[in-house]
């Protein structure tokens, strides 16, 4: 009767099946809410849009095929995450020299300009997606969301939520030397 | 009585609230239908669980807009799920496409089915295989005698 004895046994194995399951889902860090991003590794998508400041020239797809790694942030004035996020891209600006390129996504032009005004502009270009239908193109979820774009136009990495201090030290500033390959990070939407 | 089965008939008459803003559907009630079919297929972003037809997140207003905006193109369905693919991944649909990387979602609970009910089947035929033969009955054993002619 050795199957019989062995059939008890199978309670206690789908229990530590499951058990091993879950300590694997805590463990590692997994999480069943994180969207991914399909446009790493793939040419950056349009980026047509008019400015966000007054007398600047509108945006256009020239900007992403430099030649010079480029970082676009999608922000609004009515996120409170993009406050948070904010001094890290005046900081990369002042400091590392970056290039970073601001969308102001479904947020009034001149609110996203006081916005700017009041704490500081880490934008080299900036521009205004009122509709949010370059946000759509860009499988942008919310703000904020990063995009870092390298020298020939290819999404290099995609973060969504805000950046951190730990994102600018692994995977930015490496960026930026020109030294990272493909990935997704940051926080959850 | 009367008064009850009206307002059980009126119940049954409401149709589940959607998202979808008067303002948003196309005039065109043919292309309108395709766009509703597609909106239930396509997953909220930012909301896991919901379509894009039942969420009034901002994201699946824009969505719904841009499936509109395909369908009033010319797109096809499957061209207007494929806009939405390259831009969200295969997370944008709430049915999971049939490929590799989905096997096991697709196949798991049939295989695992199939491999239990194989196994019950098999230990029943073993069972019955290894049964001993009861022995003949007296009368059983009368007709054997008479059929073998002795």
């Amino acid at each position: 009767m050795n199957g019989r004895r062995l059939l008890f046994l199978l309670p206690l194995l789908t229990l530590a099946l499951m058990a091993g399951f879950f300590a694997w889902s805590l463990m590692a860090g997994r999480d069943p809410s994180a969207i991914g991003s399909a446009l790493v590794g793939k040419p950056a998508p349009k980026l047509e849009l008019p400015a966000l400041r007054e007398g600047d020239k509108p945006l256009g797809d020239a900007l992403l095929r430099s030649g010079q790694p480029t970082i676009v942030n999608f922000f609004a004035s009515w996120c409170t995450p993009c406050l948070a996020e904010h001094p890290l891209f005046m900081r990369l600006k002042e400091r590392d020299g970056a290039t970073v390129i601001g969308v102001a996504w479904k947020n009034k032009p001149e609110e996203a300009r006081a916005w700017l005004a009041r704490l500081g502009d880490p934008y080299r270009f900036a521009g205004a997606d009122l509709q949010g239908r370059a946000g759509l193109d860009w499988g942008l979820s919310g703000v904020p969301e990063t995009y870092l774009v390298d020298g020939s136009g290819i999404v290099r990495h995609h973060f969504r939520g805000p950046i951190t201090e730990k994102d600018v030290t692994a995977t930015i500033l490496p960026f930026l030397k020109g030294g990272l390959g493909g990935g997704l990070g940051g926080g959850k939407p | 009585m009367r008064r009850l089965a009206i307002l059980v008939a009126l119940l049954l008459l409401a149709a589940p609230a959607l998202a979808v803003d008067p303002s948003e559907i196309l005039k065109d009630p043919g292309l309108e239908a395709r766009a509703r079919t597609i909106g239930r297929e396509l997953r909220c972003v930012v909301c896991q669980n919901q379509s894009i037809d039942d969420s009034s997140a901002e994201v699946a207003r824009d969505m719904r807009r841009a499936v509109r905006e395909r369908l009033v193109a010319g797109d096809s369905d499957a061209q207007v799920f494929d806009f939405m693919v390259a831009r969200y991944g295969d997370y944008v649909l709430l049915k999971p496409p049939f490929k590799l990387g989905t096997l096991l979602l697709w196949l798991g609970a049939p295989l695992v089915l199939l491999v239990a009910g194989a196994a019950i089947l098999l230990r029943a035929l073993r069972r019955r295989a290894l049964a001993p033969v009861p022995p003949l009955s007296e009368e059983e054993r009368e007709r054997l005698k008479t059929l073998l002619g002795r």
